[in-house]
Order: structure tokens, then sequence, then C-alpha cells
């Protein structure tokens, strides 16, 4: 913590739960990036056949690969509730509830890993 | 107002437009997950629900657009603030990005709707 020249209080901006929450939109944001290519060339495999679509949803049933379905199901969410989370503050001037909206954002991404989870 | 700024001005507007269109998409394409995944994942079963839907040929056109919109200019803050790299080169790489995304997208939408 730091004390400026008027004498006011305040933390490092990187000992902030907000500096957690950029992080995890950034590195969700970069994950997802760097999955969607892979994504897309999945999908256009039932462009050759059917089959070679469910061949490769055969290969995703394995539990590993099952976890890392998970997990990316997981950064969608987070980084959509974090996205949400950044258009509101930018937009709607709800700074003050900025906890609030980190609330929601956690509880947004926990709700639909639970969900998926359960779907599995 | 110079070139750079409104550039700037521009992607920033860019970026949070696409962002409220995913904000919707993405709450659709993960309730359509969990939907699809209870019970198991089979090529059929995606099929039967994506092919000769209209509806869901105009969703994921869109929302590919919106990806290859949000995608690189995301990748652009990485870029400049984490790796320092700027300039033109990087643009460049980034826009190629944002149009493989727009012509897996596409490809995919068309392998599972049409």
């Amino acid at each position: 913590m730091r004390v400026n020249s008027i004498g006011t209080r305040h933390y490092s901006a990187r000992r902030r739960p907000a500096y957690a929450a950029f992080l995890v939109h950034r590195l969700s944001g970069l994950a997802l990036a760097l999955f969607l290519p892979i994504h897309f060339w999945v999908l256009g495999q039932a462009l050759r056949a059917e089959a070679a679509l469910e061949g490769f949803l055969r290969w995703t049933d394995s539990p590993m690969v099952k976890a890392a379905e998970w997990t990316l199901v997981l950064l969608l969410a987070a980084h959509a509730g974090g996205g949400l989370r950044l258009l509101a503050l930018e937009f709607l001037r709800w700074r003050d509830w900025q906890r609030s909206l980190l609330a929601i954002a956690t509880a947004f991404t926990v709700l639909i890993g639970l969900a998926f989870a359960l779907a599995l | 107002m110079t070139q750079d700024v409104r550039r700037e001005t521009w992607l920033w507007f860019a970026q949070r437009a696409s962002a409220a269109v995913l904000a919707i998409c993405v709450i659709v394409h993960l309730i359509t997950i969990i939907y699809a995944t209870r019970g198991g994942l089979s090529a059929a079963e995606i099929l039967a629900r994506t092919r000769g839907n209209g509806a869901w040929l105009v969703f994921y056109i869109v929302f590919v657009l919106a990806v290859a919109v949000h995608v690189p200019i995301g990748l652009r803050a990485i870029a400049t603030e984490w790796l320092g790299w700027t300039g033109s080169a990087r643009d460049w790489v980034l826009a190629a990005f944002g149009v493989v995304l727009i012509v897996m997208g596409l490809r995919a939408t068309w392998a599972v709707v049409l």
C-alpha cells in the first residue's frame, strides 16, 4: 500500500482482485484464441464425411480429453463473464459495484463449469 | 485527430461491439454445449440438429465474423503490452490471423449446417 501526495491511501493495482480478473480474462482469451483454429478444423471434418467427425468425437471420450474439454468450457465461461463485467464497467458506470460484478462473473463461470461437468 | 488515434478509437469500438455480439453468441453456445453433451456427443446428433437449419446458419456466420474481429484485436493488445511488439508487421500478421479464422470458421459452418 502506498500513500500519495494528498494523503489518500491506495493499493497497487497488481494487488487488487481486479488485477486477478484482468489476468484471468487475458489468459483465458489467449487460450481460446489458440484453440479456435483447432475447433474449426475439427468441425470442418464433417465436410469430408460424418464418419470423420464421429471418429474424432470418439477420441474425445478419453478422460484426459474430457478434462481438457471441461477446462475449455470453463475458460469460455470465465472469458464471457469477465467480458460482461468489463462492458458493464465501461458503459454502465457501475464502478461502485465492481466487487459485485466480480462475484457475478465468478458465479457465472462456476455455474457453467458445474452444469457442463454434470452433463459430461 | 491523427490517423493513429482514429485507428485506436476504431479498434476500441470494434472490440466492444464484437464483445457485445459475442456475449449473446457465447451464452447460446454454452447452453447448446451443455444440452448437446448430455448422454454423450455423436456426429449424427450434432448434424441432425444443425443440417439445413437456416437459423443456425445465420447464428454461426454472425458468431464467426464477431470472433474474427474480436480475437485479433485482443491478441494485438497482448502482443503490444506483453511482447512489446508494435508496428505494421504486427497488424498484418493479426489481420491475416483474422482472415484465417473467417475462412476456417465459415468452412466449419458450411460443414455442419449445409
